[in-house]
């Protein structure tokens, strides 16, 4: 588990701080209860909370009407375009690889298992800068089928495709890996049980598999898409920074930037903000239906 | 696994699928388009290559980012650690609030913490102002590198470390209590054992993460050449230049560390686990 680190949905525990505190073995001395949450939240508020917190002032820095002005500016608006573009072919793709590597790895025995867990990861361990620099070398024009592209006047780098594939490559293992190891522990009696009654493949998946992977795979989903929307050193390197056609938000929070158009990139970024913060919200509901119906782990 | 022999033939369907497009997309979308960066990197002839990834500006370039990205990672073991211990053995208001934000710099595109950590820590900006009269600077200098580091590094260590924690049970610091030994006794030899692999994996995941990093931090950093350019910068700024030997040179070596990075942390992993008793 290599971005979102921990189990994921399996470690979704719940929180029993009161078993520690209760128990005279396991209860720290109040000064130090005090002293470790004194600096743990500090630090969080320091490095988390204010971080957050400045985006959405100094967007709001020259009022609400400069807020939605640079939000309803055409560039601003065929950036967020882009960006659902990107996510909408992004997304779905990962689902589907998802799905079908999680299937041939927690349902069958085959020899590489583990390596080929290892090569789904790695993606995750690529500098972004180094994810859109291979698609440049591949479809750039200096690249392997750069002249050949040119000739067809197809172009990827420094258009929409390219843009689409860095994002595919660096949200490739988020829904894989959530859903491999969540498989791994159902087992595969449920399924077995299905076919032995008659039942086809894809019902097996669509009536068994499905709902029993429901909350994984939403989890998934939203650190995926949350990625796909704000990724930006890919991106960056195969964009052009074209403005109003190859231009991501996050792109566009940058240029802006560079521009000293504070107000407006912050404006654009607390956008970008929002949406983290759905995801944890979405995040965390998901986590907590999770924990509500307890995953029947196979005891294999 | 090992009940795989005893287990009859497996009558689930569609293997051949599934293993075939998985094995596909991961060729086209990973495999192959890395290993175009080692094919093209092999074609330049050992002198460029060396001359490519050895020169001041881009040693420089490495220095940093591997020394901050160590140091950040520390940071972060120890502050991921104490905050993963509060949000388990203590109860406090906003604790929930606290465990769903921690994850805050996963779900945070880049380049929006590179803005905002940059307003804050510039000259006149919430914290920087603070600092400014006592003389650190940290926006536009290595420290500002750290900041960025730091931040998108601390998920790693709580998320690693906490589930290890919540499932250690109260039964052990117990029998250390009993058997006399003190609380700082029982936390040294007992506990912090036991975190470990926990707490080597989430150093080394935001290690590797740092190490990598770009958005968060090229808004902060100035990107002062051999003072504070981080080594992705350094693949940007060839390829600006049409320098796409050289980019594929530095991209190379950087691809290089992370796999052996990757590697660690997938034995640090299957130690954590081994530790922790759960099943890999």
């Amino acid at each position: 588990m290599t971005a979102t680190a921990g189990g994921g949905l399996l470690s979704a525990a719940n929180h029993h701080a009161s078993r520690f505190e209760a128990n005279p073995a396991t209860r720290d001395p109040a000064w130090i209860k005090w002293l470790v949450l004194t600096l743990a939240l500090g630090f969080f508020v320091l490095f988390l909370l204010v971080p957050l917190l400045a985006v959405f002032v100094e967007a709001l820095r020259k009022g609400w009407d400069a807020y939605l002005a640079a939000i309803v500016e055409p560039d601003t608006l065929s950036a967020v375009r882009l960006t659902l573009i990107a996510a909408a072919i992004s997304v779905p793709l990962n689902l589907l690889f998802g799905i079908s590597a999680a299937w041939a790895i927690a349902k069958f025995d085959f020899r590489g298992k583990h390596f080929l867990i290892t090569l789904i990861d790695l993606p995750f361990s690529v500098s972004p800068v180094i994810a859109g620099l291979i698609y440049v070398l591949i479809f750039g024009a200096q690249g392997w089928f750069g002249p050949w592209l040119q000739a067809h006047d197809i172009k990827i780098i420094f258009a929409v495709p390219g843009i689409v594939l860095a994002t595919i490559f660096v949200t490739f293992p988020f829904i894989a890996r959530e859903l491999i190891p969540l498989m791994q522990a159902q087992g595969r009696d449920e399924e077995e049980a299905a076919i032995v009654l008659g039942a086809s493949g894809w019902q097996t998946f669509w009536r068994v598999t499905l709902p029993n992977i429901k909350w994984g795979l939403i989890y998934g989903v939203i650190l995926c898409n949350a990625r796909a929307m704000g990724e930006f050193g890919a991106v960056s390197v195969v964009s052009g920074h074209i403005r109003g056609e190859t231009n991501t938000m996050p792109l566009h929070v940058e240029i802006l930037y560079n521009e000293y158009q504070f107000a407006a990139a912050f404006a654009v970024a607390s956008l970008l903000a929002l949406l983290a913060l759905v995801t944890l919200v979405v995040k965390s509901y998901v986590e907590w239906r999770a924990a509500r119906e307890p995953i029947e782990v196979n005891p294999e | 696994m090992a009940a795989a022999l005893a287990r009859p033939r497996n009558v689930l369907p569609g293997f051949g699928l599934s293993l075939g497009f998985t094995l596909a997309y991961l060729s086209l979308i990973v495999l192959i388009p890395l290993a175009a960066v080692f094919i093209k990197s092999s074609g330049m002839g050992l002198d460029k290559f060396w001359a490519a990834v050895s020169s001041p500006r881009v040693v420089a370039s490495y220095r940093l980012s591997f020394g901050m990205s160590l140091l950040a990672a520390a940071i972060n073991a120890v502050f991921g650690l104490m905050l993963a211990w509060a949000l388990v053995r203590y109860s406090f208001p906003g604790r929930r609030i606290v465990d769903s934000l921690v994850d805050l710099p996963f779900a945070m595109p880049t380049a929006v913490a590179g803005i905002a950590l940059t307003a804050l820590y510039a000259q006149n900006g919430w914290i920087g102002q603070f600092l400014e009269p006592i003389g650190i600077q940290v926006a536009f200098t290595p420290l500002g590198v750290l900041v960025a580091l730091v931040f998108i590094g601390l998920p790693f260590v709580v998320r690693t470390v906490q589930p290890v924690l919540e499932d250690l049970d109260t039964d052990i610091e117990e029998a250390a209590a009993t058997l006399g030994a003190s609380r700082l006794q029982a936390f040294t030899r007992v506990v912090i054992p036991t975190l470990t692999p926990a707490l080597l994996t989430g150093f080394a995941l935001a290690f590797a993460r740092a190490v990598g990093e770009y958005g968060s931090v090229i808004f902060i950093a100035g990107n002062i050449p051999m003072v504070s350019e981080i080594t992705p910068l350094m693949i940007i700024t060839k390829l600006e230049q049409y320098d796409y030997a050289g980019a594929t040179a530095i991209a190379a070596v950087m691809l290089t560390i992370s796999f052996i990075l990757l590697l660690a942390i997938n034995a640090l992993q299957a130690w954590t686990n081994r530790r922790s008793g759960r099943e890999s």
